[in-house]
């Protein structure tokens, strides 16, 4: 929605995984656990705690940097760059107060079920799924059903045109980073629930993340969903025929072929 | 007080400070080389190059592959002992360095032409995308498959270049004549073509691709030579600090080594610049590479945290100069051919004419 590649989006989901952990374990809010789930009722203070800190980052990103730049007129080419700034500094100051070792939010297994034929999920992964579906149909709402998400959709396709019809374009910008900011923070803890924590764990996922997106078509966000299962679930299935150490490169080869044959995405994009 | 002042004289003897220049000055060379490669992509052109280390491995694994003697060759080892097929490698043809390098260098090339051909006809951060990606994909091939580069332990043993010259010792000084001679002609080579009808093409492009278009450019063309050239160079830069070391493993490609601190060089000493460039690969070279030495002289609480302070310190120089000084230390001259004046001397037509319509500024002469 603001137009450029960020390339800090990584590791702003890195930073949101660790705010969490640093309530869930540093704070000692454990909480038990809730049913068959590996975490418990600490995780949803930490959750709070983690979205309204990285949105603060991201509000307090876009008024150091991305702010100066658009007023600038220095287009999304150096906001890239700026972001890709960015993303190195996170990435060093997770590792300086963090460390570079692997945490976990709780320490156990995850006993998986079976559901039919050999499909084994985990009560996690249930529960990552039916948050992702939930959240996607929030942001739909968001974005196509209230005025915010219209300004945010206006201010998007054309800041000019939106200025005009009387949109504080920059406050629509400020809640645009908010909620990003949320939505990120919520993307790294389920992260961090599903996988280890590491510094770079975010860092890693950019490209299956841009691939996503372009296949999904920019700026739609069914598309953003769909996209994230075909290249989520193709990694994961393309081990059974190639090199485990190659799965890196199956995102790519998506984005590649996206590219060639259909820029816009499978679904369009809105920009 | 006592341990620092004991250290700084371990430190500050003649030949270690001798020593230490001369290996720094030649990566800080090799760095450089690379800093005009993508000075040429991303300063002059605007092409959004995020993967510069995976050409710098291209050069860098295809250099030491056509040069290593064949894998079952019988090798030497330092004690003495003579073993084979220790390294597991594809090629291994034993031949002469510099066809190395030129087969690096066209590598490296090719390597662009295949990224660039889906994406540089696209929205600009597409390319930035699937260059960071190609990096990431190139070392986990490099890591994972068998008998193509001897997977994580990596290449040993790549043959030195003009090592008949110098020997033990004194051969670092022939590596850093190497280093800073092609550095040289590289500059000068690029100096040549950016100062030509094509590299005055490629500024156009950058500062306004529709513009350029309508003068009937093919930009998506100019573009691809601008990457293509730009990949060779640092497909160029990786063949030589192969040879330099003459061991490289994956490991010795990190993004932060290959491309942020490309980057970092680049924004610091000034894009489209490349005296720049050269004046970056210095200066952030010094302070990434120097950071190291007073590592043992810093407190305990900052001395074990040197090398991600030190990453965070390459962020922050990205961003602080994106946004406070763009054109960097040294900024582009604006002056694009000798048959116009220059815009940016005082006595240059745009600022007296500025000057005029200011009321201000440099006056070339007083007022009737």
């Amino acid at each position: 929605m603001l137009k450029f590649a960020n390339f800090a989006h990584g590791d702003l989901m890195t930073l949101g995984m660790f705010l969490a952990l640093a309530v869930v374990v540093d704070a000692g809010l454990h909480g038990g656990a809730i049913g068959p789930l590996s975490f418990g009722w600490g995780m949803i203070p930490a959750a709070l705690v983690a979205m309204a800190g990285v949105a603060l980052v991201v509000l307090g990103l876009d008024w150091l940097v991305f702010r100066r730049l658009r007023a600038r007129g220095g287009g999304f080419i150096t906001m890239a760059v700026a972001s890709l700034g960015i993303g190195i500094g996170l990435r060093a100051i997770v590792q300086l107060i963090w460390g570079p070792t692997a945490f976990r939010y709780q320490s156990g297994i995850n006993e998986a079920t079976t559901i039919f034929w050999d499909l084994k999920v985990k009560p996690d992964q249930f529960f990552i799924f039916g948050l992702t579906l939930l959240l996607v149909v929030v942001v739909y709402l968001l974005l196509y059903r209230t005025k915010l998400g219209k300004a945010m959709r206006a201010t998007a396709d054309n800041p000019d045109l939106a200025e005009v019809a009387g949109i504080e374009t920059e406050q629509i910008r400020r809640w645009t980073w908010v909620i990003a900011g949320c939505l990120i923070a919520v993307a790294g803890i389920m992260l961090g629930i599903q996988a280890q924590l590491r510094f770079s764990a975010g860092f890693h996922l950019i490209l299956p993340m841009f691939a996503a997106v372009i296949l999904g078509g920019i700026g739609n966000p069914w598309g953003a969903l769909v996209g994230g299962m075909v290249v989520g679930i193709s990694q994961e299935v393309s081990t059974e025929w190639i090199n485990t150490g190659l799965k890196p490169a199956v995102p790519f080869l998506i984005l590649i072929l996206m590219l060639l044959l259909r820029p816009r995405g499978l679904f369009g994009s809105t920009i | 007080m006592d341990l620092f002042a004991i250290d700084l004289i371990v430190l500050v003897t003649f030949g270690g400070a001798v020593n230490w220049t001369v290996g720094f000055l030649t990566t800080v060379a090799i760095f450089g080389i690379v800093a005009l490669g993508l000075n040429l992509q991303w300063g002059y052109t605007g092409v959004f190059n995020f993967g510069v280390v995976a050409f710098f491995m291209v050069g860098a694994y295809t250099s030491a592959l056509l040069t290593l003697p064949h894998p079952d060759a019988v090798m030497v080892t330092p004690s003495g002992a003579e073993v084979t097929g220790v390294l597991d490698y594809a090629g291994g043809f034993g031949l002469p360095v510099p066809v190395g390098w030129l087969a690096g260098m066209g590598a490296a090339g090719a390597l662009a032409l295949i990224v660039g051909l889906p994406t540089l006809r696209l929205r600009h951060d597409f390319l930035a995308i699937a260059t960071i990606g190609i990096a990431a994909i190139l070392r986990s091939i490099a890591n994972s498959i068998e008998g193509l580069v001897n997977r994580s332990s990596g290449l040993s043993g790549i043959p030195r270049f003009l090592d008949e010259l110098a020997s033990g010792e004194d051969y670092r000084w022939v590596l850093l004549g190497i280093a800073l001679l092609m550095l040289i002609v590289v500059y000068l080579a690029l100096q040549r073509t950016v100062d030509s009808p094509w590299g005055r093409v490629l500024r156009a492009i950058r500062e306004n691709e529709d513009t350029a278009k309508a003068a009937g450019k093919n930009t998506v063309s100019f573009r691809m030579q601008s990457f293509v050239l730009g990949g060779m160079i640092m497909g160029l830069g990786g063949a030589i600090f192969a040879h330099r070391f003459g061991a490289i493993a994956p490991t010795s490609f990190s993004d932060l080594l290959g491309t942020f601190l490309i980057w970092a060089m680049l924004m610091v000493g000034g894009s489209g610049n490349n005296r720049g460039a050269l004046l970056g690969a210095l200066l952030v070279g010094f302070f990434w590479f120097g950071t190291p030495l007073i590592q043992e002289d810093l407190p305990d609480f900052l001395g074990n945290r040197v090398f991600m302070i030190r990453q965070l310190v390459i962020g922050l120089l990205i961003v602080v100069f994106v946004v406070a000084r763009p054109q960097g230390i040294l900024p582009e001259r604006r002056r694009v051919s000798r048959f116009v004046s220059d815009p940016d001397s005082a006595g240059g037509r745009w600022a007296s004419l500025r000057a005029r319509f200011a009321g201000s500024g440099p006056r070339s002469s007083p007022e009737a």
